[in-house]
């Protein structure tokens, strides 16, 4: 693969654009958000990440679910931990992520609207809670 | 402990941006022998006295999760700065921003592996909120400068100001890994 261009990246965006866009405003998008801190990433939050971009853009959803990054949720334990906030589906926390479960996650609660039941944790802890 | 040189220099990046600064530089050299970084940030910056507490592994502020002992993952780059060998400096200037340098020796067996790099960028690039940041990257064989600017304006994202959805993580990744060749 040779050098990309910043045009290159423009040309290859371009189209999906005005489909995110029109999915943004409609309130159909999902998120889902990564636990990054130091804990997530001893344990491998890296490599959930990129397992949720490649199996997003491999079934053609790149477009419709949000991947925001955030901090320790207290579940240090679990780590890593990931959230997903979706229409219809309650707001779910997730851990012990790996690629495999990335991957299920995608495959079930995102395309299918089931839960993983052996994975959810119930909140974050206590004291992380906003008061 | 980091397992990896650029989960380290990840959380270094991220105090930046948490910092408040509205630029942050960061560069990256490497050789078969050593890799350098330095981050240098406009963001609220620390007194002489601030800084030597945020060196001490068990000073928190309470600001960020109040009742836990969190702080800037300082100890760890001092830690590991000295059990391979390796150098680190930081300059900070209360109300005018920080500047994080260092610097391993890649031939030491015990400096910790260097890790993803472009997952790093991808990482420190995609942090939420508003801010500029300029990546060099310099090895032997290639060397190229990024500008988060540049990279949302490409997406299509320069409104929103950060990147959002899976597809443009996608590209970046992407795009960021075709100038390491």
């Amino acid at each position: 693969m040779a050098k990309m261009s910043l045009e290159d990246l423009r040309k290859l965006r371009g189209a999906t654009q005005s489909e995110i866009k029109k999915r943004e405003t409609e309130g159909k998008t999902v998120q889902v958000i990564v636990g990054m801190g130091t804990c997530g990433i001893a344990a491998g939050a890296k490599d959930t990440l990129d397992a949720f971009v490649k199996e997003l853009n491999e079934k053609g959803m790149g477009g419709d679910v949000i991947i925001r990054q955030t901090g320790c949720m207290g579940l240090c334990q679990n780590e890593p931990t990931v959230e997903v906030v979706m229409k219809d589906m309650p707001n779910i926390i997730y851990g012990r992520v790996d690629a495999k479960v990335a991957k299920q996650i995608v495959e079930k609660h995102i395309m299918k609207k089931e839960l993983l039941n052996e994975q959810i944790l119930d909140r974050p802890a206590g004291d992380i809670l906003k008061k | 402990m980091h397992y990896t040189l650029c989960d380290m220099f990840s959380d270094l990046t991220q105090n930046s941006v948490e910092a408040g600064a509205s630029r942050v530089e960061v560069r990256v050299e490497e050789s078969a022998r050593e890799i350098s970084l330095s981050i240098e940030d406009d963001g609220k910056g620390m007194t002489p006295d601030e800084l030597k507490r945020a060196s001490d592994p068990f000073y928190t502020d309470g600001i960020k999760h109040p009742g836990r002992k969190v702080g800037l993952g300082i100890p760890f780059l001092i830690q590991t700065a000295e059990m391979c060998g390796g150098h680190w400096n930081i300059r900070s200037e209360k109300g005018k921003g920080t500047v994080v340098t260092c610097r391993f020796d890649l031939t030491n067996i015990d400096t910790p592996p260097v890790g993803d790099v472009t997952g790093y960028f991808r990482q420190i690039l995609t942090f939420d909120g508003r801010y500029e940041m300029v990546i060099e990257r310099k090895t032997p064989s290639f060397s190229y400068t990024v500008r988060r600017s540049e990279l949302l304006d490409a997406l299509g994202l320069a409104d929103q100001g950060s990147f959002t959805d899976a597809g443009s993580l996608a590209l970046l990744g992407q795009y960021l890994e075709s100038m390491e060749e």
